[in-house]
């Protein structure tokens, strides 16, 4: 228990220090930098392999989670503690975490091209252009190798401190730096005015919710005088803070306080509406995309939010609570809305992005409708297959880039879906680790992970009665499938569209083994989680999953246990194969993005789509625009140019103008000319007078003497008397 | 005469500047050295002092290190100085920014001797400040503070830009800056010499402690002076001290004179302006207001956390407004001081809470946190305005390829500026979030919006400078930080980081003087 704790305490930490150990020292040494950073990866998934295995080995773990703490203030007479903690479900994240994070790094060695010769042309800040040698051009090594490899250090020490932390606001800590991470990897290329503004808009828009979120925490901090999981998780505290009558008319605190808290992962999950940085995070590398879409910070927002449900679903009583409604509400519109876009996508990384944000929406439905154990089960297996999809795709633009590379013709787009085709057989491996993650995304039944957890907030919903959730999210899972399904058509399937397709070659070791691993993850992880009353295979394999997660719910919160149905089951099969035959019918003869078939079918709408519903031109002029004239024209040139410099300059023109006066009517006329002046004009003509009595001669000055000396003795004896 | 080690910090720095004044003027190097060891040597003694500063005994006014000098007997006026807690943090940040300030100066070239003198005559102003006792003392060493960085500004500030005034006149922008300061803040100060008067005509004594015990035990109908209520002088003297400090904060919106006076002062003398000079205010604000004034700050509070709210929003939009990257980082110091002062409101509405507290504790570590940062982030700038020569900020971008340490320095300073969490500025906002959201619940929640456009005027900076395409118009005259400014900065960093994973060492200081200040108004 003791080294458990320990080991806990410290997973953290040996990304942070490939991190400063890369950023101060070895910088230069491109090799020792890749070595440092996958090294720590390796000895933070070996302490979480340690910690989850402990956990699992543990009687009554759920009762007695691991951990403990230290205090880090004293605010009056109180001490403010930190610490760690490690229940099911952050056993479970840390996990997943630990191993896609690991295989992100191994991959990202490839993904950068180590091993190839320096390019000619290539500048810090831009991705690399290849390199000539022996007569071809080839893929050249990037030229900041070392300085990514600190920053998904950086990345992932943001990512473990988040999960293992027991409170609040160290959560909030692993949070923000991965905001950060988010900033420096979206713009890891950040000579591209493309990659800095999608930085800057990823930034801004997660903080639109973290400053929410902020709020959150000083909130309930305030009302339970604590921010430790296990202090507010107990049925005393969650039934004060559920009586507790908050700001807002109808709403407790512990209500007003979830939906705060909740707005923290609408920015940093991209649910609607602060969903539009997503999409533009493509502009990273593409194993950022993977780290940001799959292995952490979406994936923390979710977290935070399912490790704040006690909070969340108290004093609801088994019923949907305000906040659970808003979760609901804004996972649905979410997993739909965001499904519709991928649709009509043509770029391979940015489908992926938008089922991203539709999958999450999934999640935040998911646990709305207070389903628990699906929310977390379709977390950790979104985690797995998004993983293994995003560093797919990014194989499949390198093996493009390659081919690229080789015909010279760099305007051809190495991301366009339309301009590939055919390539499941110039990169085998790629292809079918590729066509399992996207089965499971698509919930292929029985097979893939992504049906169990799919198929369990479907049927959450369905039993509960959350017909409007269960039809949305069933509408978004039949979209799901089948723009998947029109991905890996116009990639892989049918014949090269272009002839840079024709070269594109099979990615090295580096990047197609952990394409494996997760692959076999994508495919392993669901049958964890079997329902039990499943026709046929139900039983067949423990639900271990189902009683591993339930159980590190606090005691008091009760879940009814679903019946089996046929209706979510039959619908979940149907909008999976369906989506992906349609999938397939549709886009087999596909040729150019000009006559794409659903861009045929729905004319206007899918210039919507394409366009992203214009959310981005919406937000640029409503707000973006606006609030920079604002900021500068309003605020400084008006109000402190204008305004309160205007005053303070009338002031001083008027003390001015007051001064003058002064000396012009005053200190001019009176006081120099008439007493200064004066005096000087009184004592000459004094001094003209009297000088006539000055004349040199001494008898006339003795006479004036004894005048005077009588008129002094007269007046003496005046005085006497 | 004895003379103990913290007053020994008070002089060391005049002596400096008397033996920098008597040595001859041509070896500027000397000079400068000599300006530095001075400085270093307080810093040392202030570390001693810090060190012992828990065990120290405290005297009848809760005061550690006090001394106590006749000073001018004929009005009962000592030299009283003393510090608690609070005081104790101040003077470590004065004598830990003024190194480093000395050394960022050492680029100067223009008269190093008056310009040494002058600055190590302004740390002596600031510790004054810090360590008075006495309110003639502390009143001396406000207005002597004045004096040398008027004198900064004016002959060593930036010597480009006019500045337009009324009916055609245009006067030098240096020249408007420090006249503006100078004479703003002595506007400010008139009301505050005669309320200091008023008590010491009506206390026979300028001792503070002795002030405040008797002036809070007066019944409010007593009459004083054999004209006036107390509570009518109460009331108008608590504004005369508060419209003070307003100014030196700056409060909103008596702030417009520190644009400019942090714009146009030579960049160590931005660094110790932001760094200590508005810590000034604020101190006040603690030292005499809280103290002397507490109904009628707590019925004012409201105010003040409304106005305060106001510099959080408007100093972060009116950064994010900005060309010029100095001024930008000027006016993020009215937003980050806007926390200090909601924090102040926060306490002064509800001393005796333990919100109140964490207000407060966040309020006096966002005073340290937000020297260390604006000092930082001032001298970044100033580094890249010494090899360019411009502060513009659309002639400037793609530098991270040029000047990668640089950059990664830029960037760490700009964040903790910006309050990422693991540097220092997160845990005191955090706190002052967390103290006043009871408190000013509205006031709170609107002030978010100022920290959101924190995120994007910081951005701001370290986009248009280091990101995007290499703006070719000055980037030849572009050379990495040398290895005098990284002595500067690495030490700031360091402290940054430090505050921000563990700040116990410093706060369970400000924790324990919050709450004795707290016990005496609540």
């Amino acid at each position: 228990m003791e080294l458990t704790n320990l080991i806990i305490w410290l997973i953290p930490l040996p990304p942070l220090l490939a991190f400063f150990f890369i950023v101060l020292f070895t910088n230069k040494n491109n090799k020792l930098s890749h070595s440092i950073a996958v090294g720590g990866a390796g000895l933070s998934f070996l302490g979480a392999m340690y910690v989850f295995y402990q956990a699992l080995t543990t009687n009554h773990f759920a009762e007695h989670p691991f951990g403990n703490a230290i205090t880090w203030l004293n605010l009056g007479d109180k001490p403010f503690e930190i610490g760690v903690m490690i229940d099911p479900l952050s056993a479970i994240v840390l996990f997943f975490v630990a191993i896609t994070v690991l295989m992100i790094f191994i991959y990202s060695i490839g993904y950068h091209n180590y091993g190839q010769p320096k390019g000619d042309h290539d500048k810090k800040g831009f991705p690399p252009h290849g390199a000539a040698q022996d007569g071809h051009t080839v893929l050249s090594i990037e030229p900041m190798y070392a300085r990514f490899f600190a920053f998904i250090g950086l990345f992932a020490f943001g990512m473990f401190t988040l999960v293992v932390s027991d409170n609040l606001l160290t959560l909030f800590v692993g949070w923000e730096i991965m905001g950060l991470c988010s900033y420096l990897l979206i713009g890891f290329w950040f000579g591209k005015d493309s990659a800095k503004n999608a930085a800057k808009k990823a930034f801004m828009t997660t903080r639109v919710g973290d400053v929410f979120m902020l709020l959150g925490i000083s909130y309930l901090f305030t009302e339970a005088g604590t921010l430790s999981f296990k202090a507010i998780f107990t049925e005393e505290m969650i039934s004060h803070l559920a009586h507790a009558d908050s700001y807002i008319p109808g709403l407790s605190v512990a209500g007003l306080a979830g939906i705060l808290l909740f707005i923290g992962t609408v920015g940093k999950s991209a649910q609607f509406p602060l969903h539009v940085w997503l999409p533009d995070a493509m502009e990273g590398p593409t194993p950022v995309s993977a780290m940001i879409h799959a292995a952490t910070m979406v994936s923390a927002g979710v977290y935070m939010v399912i490790r704040m449900f006690p909070l969340l679903q108290a004093g609801g009583h088994g019923e949907l609570t305000t906040a659970m409604t808003v979760l609901a509400v804004i996972g649905s519109i979410t997993a739909l809305f965001a499904a519709t876009i991928a649709v009509a996508q043509n770029d391979v990384k940015r489908v992926l992005a938008y089922s991203t944000i539709s999958q999450l929406g999934f999640m935040v439905a998911a646990l709305g409708i207070g389903a628990y154990v699906a929310a977390v089960f379709h977390l950790v297996t979104h985690a797995f297959f998004k993983a293994l999809l995003f560093l797919g795709s990014g194989s499949v633009i390198h093996g493009m880039e390659h081919g690229v590379l080789h015909t010279g013709n760099h305007k051809v787009d190495p991301q366009d879906m339309y301009n590939m085709g055919g390539l499941s057989k110039k990169m085998p491996k790629t292809f079918w680790t590729f066509l399992i993650g996207g089965f499971a995304l698509s919930g292929f039944p029985l097979i893939t992970a992504g049906f169990w957890s799919k198929d369990e907030i479907l049927a959450d919903a369905f039993a509960n009665g959350h017909m409007g959730v269960f039809w949305t999210l069933a509408i978004a899972a039949f979209l799901t499938a089948f723009y998947t399904m029109r991905q890996i058509t116009l990639t892989f399937l049918g014949k090269a569209r272009t002839k840079e397709a024709e070269h594109a070659h099979e990615t090295p070791a580096t990047m197609t083994t952990p394409l494996i691993v997760l692959a076999i993850f994508a495919i392993g992880f669901g049958w964890v989680g079997v329902p039990e009353h499943f026709p046929g295979i139900g039983g067949i394999l423990p639900n271990w999953f189902h009683d591993f997660i339930a159980h590190g719910l606090p005691s008091f919160i009760h879940f009814e246990t679903i019946h089996f149905s046929w209706t979510p089951l039959i619908t979940s099969l149907v909008v999976a194969l369906g989506g992906l035959l349609t999938g397939w019918l549709v886009y087999r003869n596909a040729t150019t993005a000009e006559n794409d078939p659903i861009k045929k079918l729905l004319g206007p709408v899918h210039t919507l789509l394409k366009n992203k519903y214009y959310f981005d031109e919406l937000y640029d002029k409503v707000l973006v625009k606006p609030l920079a004239v604002f900021s500068e024209k309003v605020v400084y040139e008006f109000m402190d140019r204008k305004v309160i410099d205007g005053f303070l300059h009338k002031v001083a023109e008027l003390t001015f103008s007051l001064g003058t006066i002064f000396r012009e009517k005053f200190d001019l006329p009176v006081i120099n000319e008439f007493f200064g002046d004066g005096t000087a004009a009184m004592t000459q003509w004094f001094g003209e007078k009297i000088r006539k009595i000055q004349s040199g001669n001494i008898q006339q000055y003795m006479i004036i003497a004894v005048l005077g000396a009588f008129v002094a003795l007269f007046a003496f004896w005046m005085t006497l008397n | 005469m004895d003379i103990n080690l913290l007053t020994s910090i008070l002089f060391t720095p005049l002596v400096g500047a008397l033996i920098i004044a008597l040595l001859p003027g041509k070896n500027k190097k000397t000079t400068r050295i000599v300006a530095l060891v001075v400085s270093l040597i307080s810093l040392v003694m202030a570390i001693i002092l810090w060190v012992g500063f828990d065990g120290a005994v405290a005297n009848a006014d809760g005061l550690k290190f006090a001394q106590e000098f006749v000073w001018y007997e004929a009005i009962n006026s000592t030299f009283y100085v003393g510090v608690d807690g609070l005081s104790m943090t101040m003077v470590l940040l004065t004598t830990l920014l003024t190194p480093f300030a000395i050394l960022a100066s050492f680029s100067i070239t223009d008269r190093v001797k008056a310009y040494m003198a002058l600055f190590l005559f302004l740390e002596v102003g600031m510790l004054g400040v810090f360590m008075s006792q006495d309110l003639l003392i502390f009143f001396v060493f406000w207005e002597i503070g004045l004096v040398p960085m008027y004198f900064l500004i004016n002959q060593w500030g930036s010597p480009k830009g006019e500045r337009k005034l009324w009916g055609g006149i245009t006067v030098a922008n240096r020249t408007y800056a420090s006249f503006k300061f100078m004479i703003y803040t002595m506007a400010g100060s008139l009301g505050l010499l005669l309320a200091i008067q008023m008590l010491g005509v009506v206390f026979h004594t300028f001792n503070l402690p002795e002030i405040v015990a008797g002036w809070n035990a007066m019944g409010g109908e007593e009459i004083i002076l054999g004209w006036v209520t107390v509570a009518t002088a109460k009331k108008v003297a608590f504004w005369a001290f508060a419209i003070a400090f307003a100014v030196k904060v700056p409060i909103w919106p008596f702030h417009t004179w520190l644009p400019d006076a942090h714009t146009e002062a030579p960049t160590a003398g931005s660094m110790i302006l932001a760094g200590v000079l508005l810590k000034l205010g604020a101190y006040g604000f603690l030292r005499f207001v809280l103290p002397l004034y507490p109904a009628e700050a707590a019925a004012s509070a409201n105010i003040i956390a409304g106005l305060a709210t106001a510099a959080i929003i408007f100093g972060a939009f009116a950064a994010f407004g900005q060309k010029d990257f100095k001024r930008l980082v000027a006016y993020s110091s009215v937003n980050h001081m806007g926390f200090v002062l909601l924090g102040i409101a926060a306490a002064a509405k509800m001393a005796g809470t333990e919100d109140a507290v964490i207000a407060l504790n966040g309020a006096v570590l966002q005073m340290f946190n937000h020297g260390l940062s604006a000092a930082g982030m001032f001298f970044l700038v100033g580094v890249i305005y010494e090899r360019i020569h411009t502060r513009d900020l659309d002639e400037m971008g793609g530098y991270f390829p040029l000047v990668p340490i640089y950059g990664g320095i830029l960037i760490f300073v700009s964040m903790a500026s910006l309050g990422l969490p693991g540097l220092n500025g997160f845990v005191s906002e955090f706190l002052v979030v967390r103290g006043s959201w009871p408190i000013f619940t509205f006031w709170t929640a609107l002030s978010m919006i100022g920290l959101l456009f924190t995120g994007a005027y910081v951005l701001k900076g370290i986009g248009k400078t280091l990101h995007g395409p290499v703006n070719e118009k000055h980037s030849d005259h572009l050379t990495e930080i040398n290895k005098r400014e990284l002595f500067v900065i690495v030490p700031l960093m360091v402290m940054m980081l430090w505050l921000g994973v563990w700040p116990g060492w410093l706060l369970d200081v400000i924790n324990k003087a919050s709450m004795a200040l707290l016990e005496m108004l609540g």
